[in-house]
């Protein structure tokens, strides 16, 4: 049989799934075993022994200074930056792209100008953002919109400006204005999209929000881990990463399954 | 019977390649009117002259005697080939949006008796076309005669003047479409519409008409072909469908 022809039963896709999982797994136990072997005192690659002790003194004991659980601090914190920055951009990734997707002069006004912030790398931004708004919430918040919103933009305005004609002639010859084809015809089928636009935006919204924790914060997944860094402190680094990556992870199927179950239409299947 | 479109001379270019020229006619009340000609010789042109999706380059397209503006409105109803419905709607949903968009100018919602009053004409319409039993059904769920029976459904809720056909039953299979040819024709004399349809099938275009105009050019230049467009090169009353409805004789002006 084609490999193109093979269909995998679910358990055995959840199994085949994890084998490469598991595999480095081990491999990365081994190779740190063996490093302990040779010198008990190494800190590039920790055991998971000591990486389960430093985990817990910073989710279960407060902080000496500032009497906060400081994992879970940084996560509520890393969190809300990354809620308010995904959820302005969501928002502003209806209205703009809407507007600019269904009404040919707002396209013809704006479109350049959304081009032109979309092309400007973020982090070149940075200073900027810092400069203007100052080094608290705003500036990483402001970061990630910066980041994410023009790219979300410029999704939804192609995929309403892609509709069918046929579907917008016959909204008008039903009776709808310009306010009606927007939010009848348009906004109900660029929903699933925005979903998926969210999604996609998910790994660059993260990659904003930890370089901006990592150069001016007091708290954070990120900061936790820059300041970490600098005793190679590699037993919180790398269970901080791997909460990072469950944390999308969830997101991401949170996403996913939002969509499926708000807009079965869009999905294709029998509903 | 009463002049309900009338054609005055009318020119379609596009830059320097004419589509249509110097076209003139008269479509009666209560007319079922099928367009053929080849590919190119402006048939999709002309629906889009009296669909207001594009305007005549030279001379007039008058409704009711008042010229019309070159953007679509509710009077003239339209179902084309495909895209006709829309995939985020339910059956029922496709349906009442014609009535919602006319009655809430901001939310194109209605609610309580409004919207009850809405369903009930959108049920009574979609019973007529044959999905009274499919009303929760999302387009995606249904066959391409579902689909195109909600996209006439959801055009004649709002009673247009004129109902235009863009080649309707072009992508159904033989069976459906000799259903579809049956429910149209019913239709169209339950509801005494007047029916536009522009359809690459001769046989159908003979046996739904009570006209039949063939566009094409009448003239051919080899070196420069785009510089002659499409006349009504036929226009053919098909007399005994005509007295079925009105023992008036119908009269037609070609140029």
């Amino acid at each position: 049989m084609r490999w193109v022809n093979r269909q995998l039963r679910r358990s055995d896709r959840l199994l085949l799934g994890a084998l490469p999982i598991l595999l480095l797994a081990v491999a990365y136990l081994l190779v740190a075993a063996s490093r302990h072997a040779a010198n008990p005192a190494d800190k590039i690659l920790p055991l998971p022994s000591s990486m389960v002790q430093s985990m817990s003194v910073l989710m279960f004991q407060p902080d000496q200074l500032t009497g906060q659980l400081v994992f879970w601090a940084d996560t509520l914190a890393s969190l809300q930056r990354l809620g308010i920055g995904l959820g302005i951009s969501t928002l502003m990734a209806i209205c703009v792209g809407l507007a600019l997707g269904a009404l040919p002069p707002v396209r013809a006004t704006f479109g350049p100008l959304v081009t032109g912030i979309a092309v400007i790398p973020p982090i070149a931004l940075l200073p900027i953002l810092f400069i203007a708004l100052g080094l608290g919430e705003t500036a990483k918040v402001a970061l990630i919109v910066v980041g994410i919103a023009p790219v979300m933009i410029r999704d939804i305005a192609a995929h309403v400006a892609a509709l069918p004609r046929e579907q917008i002639i016959k909204a008008q010859t039903l009776g709808a204005s310009s306010w009606q084809v927007m939010i009848r015809v348009a906004l109900p089928q660029a929903m699933p999209r925005l979903l998926q636009a969210m999604r996609l935006s998910l790994g660059p919204a993260w990659v904003f929000l930890i370089s901006a924790e990592a150069i001016a914060s007091d708290v954070g997944l990120g900061y936790r881990i820059f300041l970490v860094r600098r005793y190679l402190s590699m037993d919180v680094i790398i269970p901080y990463v791997a909460w990072i990556a469950l944390l999308a992870i969830a997101m991401d199927v949170t996403l996913t399954f939002l969509s499926r179950r708000l807009f079965p239409w869009a999905h294709g299947d029998n509903h | 019977m009463s002049t309900l479109l009338s054609f005055r001379d009318v020119w379609v270019e596009y830059g320097d390649r004419i589509v249509i020229e110097k076209l003139s006619l008269d479509i009666e009340a209560h007319s079922f009117v099928s367009i053929i000609g080849p590919s190119g010789a402006g048939k999709s042109s002309f629906l889009r002259l009296i669909l207001g999706q594009e305007g005549p380059t030279h001379g007039s397209i008058l409704l009711d005697g008042i010229p019309l503006a070159p953007e679509c409105g509710p009077d003239r109803g339209i179902v084309f080939q495909r895209y006709s419905v829309f995939p985020h709607l339910s059956a029922l949903g496709n349906t009442i949006l014609g009535m919602e968009c006319a009655r809430a100018p901001l939310s194109a919602r209605l609610f309580g008796a409004a919207r009850r009053a809405a369903k009930e004409e959108a049920v009574e319409m979609l019973t007529a076309v044959g999905l009274g039993d499919s009303l929760h059904l999302y387009p995606a769920q249904m066959s391409g005669g579902m689909q195109q029976r909600l996209a006439i459904a959801q055009a004649l809720v709002k009673r247009p003047r004129i109902l235009l056909l863009d080649e309707p039953f072009g992508a159904l299979d033989p069976g459906i479409r000799a259903d579809m040819h049956v429910l149209i024709r019913k239709l169209w004399s339950d509801y005494a519409l007047t029916i536009v349809m522009v359809t690459h099938d001769i046989r159908e275009a003979f046996s739904l008409g009570t006209r039949v105009i063939a566009l094409d050019k009448r003239r051919h230049d080899p070196h420069a072909p785009h510089r002659f467009g499409a006349v009504a090169v036929y226009d053919l009353p098909l007399k005994e469908r005509v007295e079925q409805i009105s023992d008036e004789r119908v009269s037609i002006t070609i140029d």
